[in-house]
């Protein structure tokens, strides 16, 4: 059976290049980059190479550029990172109700902790609304952590507008932004969009997983998170992990954003015109989205009912985030969305990969479905 | 949107007839650091040097940030060209300034009208450009007095420009009009704000390196050539020298006095830097001491390490603090790289208690009776050249 992989924001496969430089630093270039010795020396030239790559690709500087684990630890970094450096200056941060786990999670626990979490919702279009954002900046806030691109709808939101307004009406309030979904899809300048913090993923975008970085502005101090050792300027202290490092940088530099773009953008319209053909099904995906993801419910049939159905016709896609592991989305509910839609929703995320077979094959898959399951 | 670098000359407009020179040693050193981001055209009219990219989709930051660092240059701005008619400056003027006033509460807008044909008197574009971008955006006041952005616009013999204020320049004169001396770098945070302070006087640099394998590594030169790369942004090309040193240390190790180890070295790194500085053309040496810092550079200690040269030394941190040097270093994005771990020529081999007040005549004896003189031939034929240029 033809394997239809639609499940590229939740991980993609890994190019060519990137995984042999993986395994390079693996088994040629192994070294520590911290050992003082050639071999050592050696690979922190890949190091400071892969991180030169990257900084590129931002429009920043090596020196804004720290590695981590992923998208994850760079969220949760940025974020207490930056309440620890400004808690004496106050105690608002200003988040949404639809960031990824990463950072969702880590604010509710700032919120028990005792922290003034806003929590702003979508607005009708599926998209935080900058002016709501901005209203909510007071004197006391510090942090407002924003994601670029939504992981389950593909809502692209006004980053650099409520960078600018909040900035404007607070001058020390430092701006967040989960750009995981959106590095290396879109154009994404820390600079452009007013941001201070920035994260972004390296399995999201053909490079293996367990690595990423945080973007932090020349100038702004973060607190770190992890003692002992001085990698990272001390901010992300642990032996670096080259082979990722360097599969990343590799990754990085493959990116051709806007031929890949034009690439899904079309997949994306073909498929939302061939679904549109098909009864019970509604988009969630706002007009504003990324076109690397298409969100939509297929009425009365759970979302787990149809993933698996798919998955045996050999057309992989997920439902809501893969990082929940199923659980309920909080995302969709923020949104607004009444149970029965938000339990049978299933995300459609392409890559360069993908081809218009693979559209038809889910599109047929689906048919099947909607034509044979059980509805509750 | 086509853009262009306006930049205003420092002292150089004084220098009289010799103006010519500094002018065409700069409009050559703005060339040079933009190497490798396109093709550019370099004039000069009114007393301004203007950059003017021929090549399409230049990276503008990286040239601003570039032409940040050349010395001669009191200010410059990066503005947007418009043809000389309000429509043009209208049409142009709102697009080109939403990045610089979209986290700005106030501005005011101010014109320069040298071009006095232009129809429009300066306070009337003022008005109307002014008018303009209150209407376009609605967030911002006038502030006449203290904005939090200054837009101006300027009417010239060419055409007419829009930017959002000047940008300080690294002031100083340009770099090669101030001959050549060659910088004794070790690796530490002194010696590239040493390097750095002489470049700001038109000084041209040649570097010289002492590199003492297995005692001091690779990743030591690696170290050095890093932080020269960093003083290339302003200083330019720097050629660097790497002198086997290891054969002269032992020696002197095994043969004097421990007290003396770090005064004979120093002088025989003079010794060996005059040698080379005179082969490379170079008038002078530059060391980054200040007097007090350590052992070595106390005022008798000093007095007997310029003994070892026949040339001018000249010593630009001599009167600061370290505090202000490390604050020079991290301007110049060389802290970073001096603090990293790696053992130079200069930490090994140090003594416990090092001499603060050498005698001249015993240090002599010294030098004599450990027949060091005889391998500063070998050490000055078999030296390391490496050509370097800027990093960013």
């Amino acid at each position: 059976m033809t394997e239809h992989y639609l499940d590229n924001s939740a991980t993609t496969q890994v190019s060519e290049a990137s995984a042999k430089k993986a395994f390079e630093l693996m088994r040629t270039n192994y070294a520590n980059p911290s050992s003082l010795h050639s071999m050592g020396f050696a690979a922190s030239k890949e190091l400071e190479g892969a991180r030169s790559q990257v900084a590129k690709a931002l429009g920043a500087d090596v020196s804004e550029i720290y590695f981590t684990s992923g998208g994850t630890e760079a969220n949760n970094l940025a974020v207490l990172g930056a309440v620890n450096a400004k808690k004496r200056a106050g105690n608002r941060i200003i988040t949404t109700a639809f960031e990824h786990s990463s950072v969702y999670e880590t604010m509710l626990n700032l919120a028990k902790e005792g922290y003034d979490v806003v929590f702003i919702k979508p607005d009708s279009s599926g998209c935080i609304n900058a002016k709501e954002v901005i209203d909510a900046v007071d004197s006391k806030t510090i942090l407002i952590s924003i994601m670029h691109t939504n992981n389950e709808t593909g809502a692209i939101n006004p980053i650099r507008e409520i960078a600018v307004g909040a900035k404007r009406k607070n001058p020390s309030v430092l701006v967040h932004t989960d750009a995981v979904q959106a590095f290396g899809k879109t154009e994404v300048k820390p600079s452009k969009l007013f941001a201070d913090l920035l994260s972004i993923s390296g399995h999201k975008i053909h490079a293996p997983k367990g690595v990423g970085a945080l973007y932090v502005k020349k100038g702004v101090r973060i607190l770190p998170r992890s003692f002992g050792g001085k990698q990272e300027k001390k901010l992300r202290t642990g032996t670096e992990a080259l082979p990722l490092i360097g599969a990343f940088g590799v990754a990085v530099s493959e990116l051709d954003i806007q031929k890949n773009t034009e690439t899904v953008k079309s997949l994306k319209t073909y498929l939302i015109d061939k679904l549109s053909a098909l009864a019970d099904i509604t988009i969630n995906s706002p007009e504003a989205s990324t076109p690397y993801i298409l969100n939509f419910s297929v009425k009365g049939i759970r979302s787990e009912t149809m993933l698996h159905h798919l998955a045996s016709k050999g057309v992989y896609v997920s439902s809501g985030s893969a990082c929940s592991k199923g659980g309920k989305s909080h995302v969709l509910s923020a949104l607004g969305f009444e149970d029965n839609r938000a339990d049978s929703a299933l995300r459609v995320s392409f890559s360069k990969h993908n081809t218009i077979e693979d559209c038809d094959a889910l599109v047929c898959a689906l048919e099947d479905g909607i034509e044979n399951l059980a509805r509750r | 949107m086509k853009e262009i670098v306006l930049i205003k000359l420092g002292e150089i407009a004084l220098k009289g007839l010799n103006r010519f020179s500094f002018e065409d040693a700069l409009k050559k050193n703005i060339k040079s650091t933009l190497y490798g981001l396109g093709y550019f055209k370099v004039s000069i009219a009114q007393s301004t040097i203007y950059v003017t990219p021929q090549s399409a989709d230049v990276d503008m930051d990286e040239v601003c940030d570039r032409i940040s660092r050349v010395f001669g240059i009191v200010s410059f701005c990066r503005a947007c060209v418009c043809e000389k008619s309000m429509e043009s400056i209208f049409e142009k003027a709102p697009d080109y300034l939403e990045d610089a006033l979209a986290t700005a509460s106030t501005f005011k807008v101010e014109a320069k009208r040298s071009d006095k044909k232009f129809p429009l008197k300066s306070p009337e574009i003022c008005r109307e450009v002014g008018a303009l971008l209150l209407e376009k955006f609605p967030h911002l006041a006038v502030d006449v007095h203290n904005p939090d952005v200054k837009v101006i616009v300027e009417v010239r013999d060419f055409g007419a420009y829009i930017h959002a204020g000047s940008i300080k320049g690294a002031g100083g004169i340009p770099v090669g009009t101030g001959g050549k001396a060659a910088i004794l770098i070790s690796g530490g945070i002194d010696s590239p704000v040493a390097a750095y302070m002489m470049a700001k006087r038109g000084v041209s640099l040649t570097a010289i390196h002492f590199a003492s394998p297995p005692y001091t590594s690779e990743r030591a030169e690696d170290k050095v050539q890093r932080l020269l790369r960093k003083v290339c942004r302003y200083a330019g090309p720097i050629t660097m020298i790497t002198v086997p040193f290891t054969k002269i240390q032992e020696r002197i190790k095994d043969e004097c006095e421990e007290e003396l180890f770090t005064i004979i070295m120093r002088r025989m790194m003079m010794k060996i830097s005059s040698i080379i500085a005179k082969k490379y053309e170079c008038s002078a040496l530059i060391t980054g001491e200040s007097l007090g810092q350590v052992a070595s550079q106390t005022i008798s200690a000093i007095a007997c390490t310029d003994d070892a040269s026949d040339m001018p030394v000249f010593r630009p941190l001599i009167g600061m603090d370290k505090e202000e040097i490390v604050q020079i270093s991290r301007k110049i994005d060389t802290f970073d790289i001096s603090i990293e771990p790696f053992e130079d020529c200069c930490t090994v081999f140090t003594p416990k208690h090092p001499r603060t007040k050498p005698v001249l005549k015993f240090v002599r004896y010294a030098e004599e009776d450990a027949k060091l003189y005889e391998l500063i031939d070998e050490a000055v034929e078999n030296v390391k050249i490496t050509e370097l240029r800027q990093s960013h």
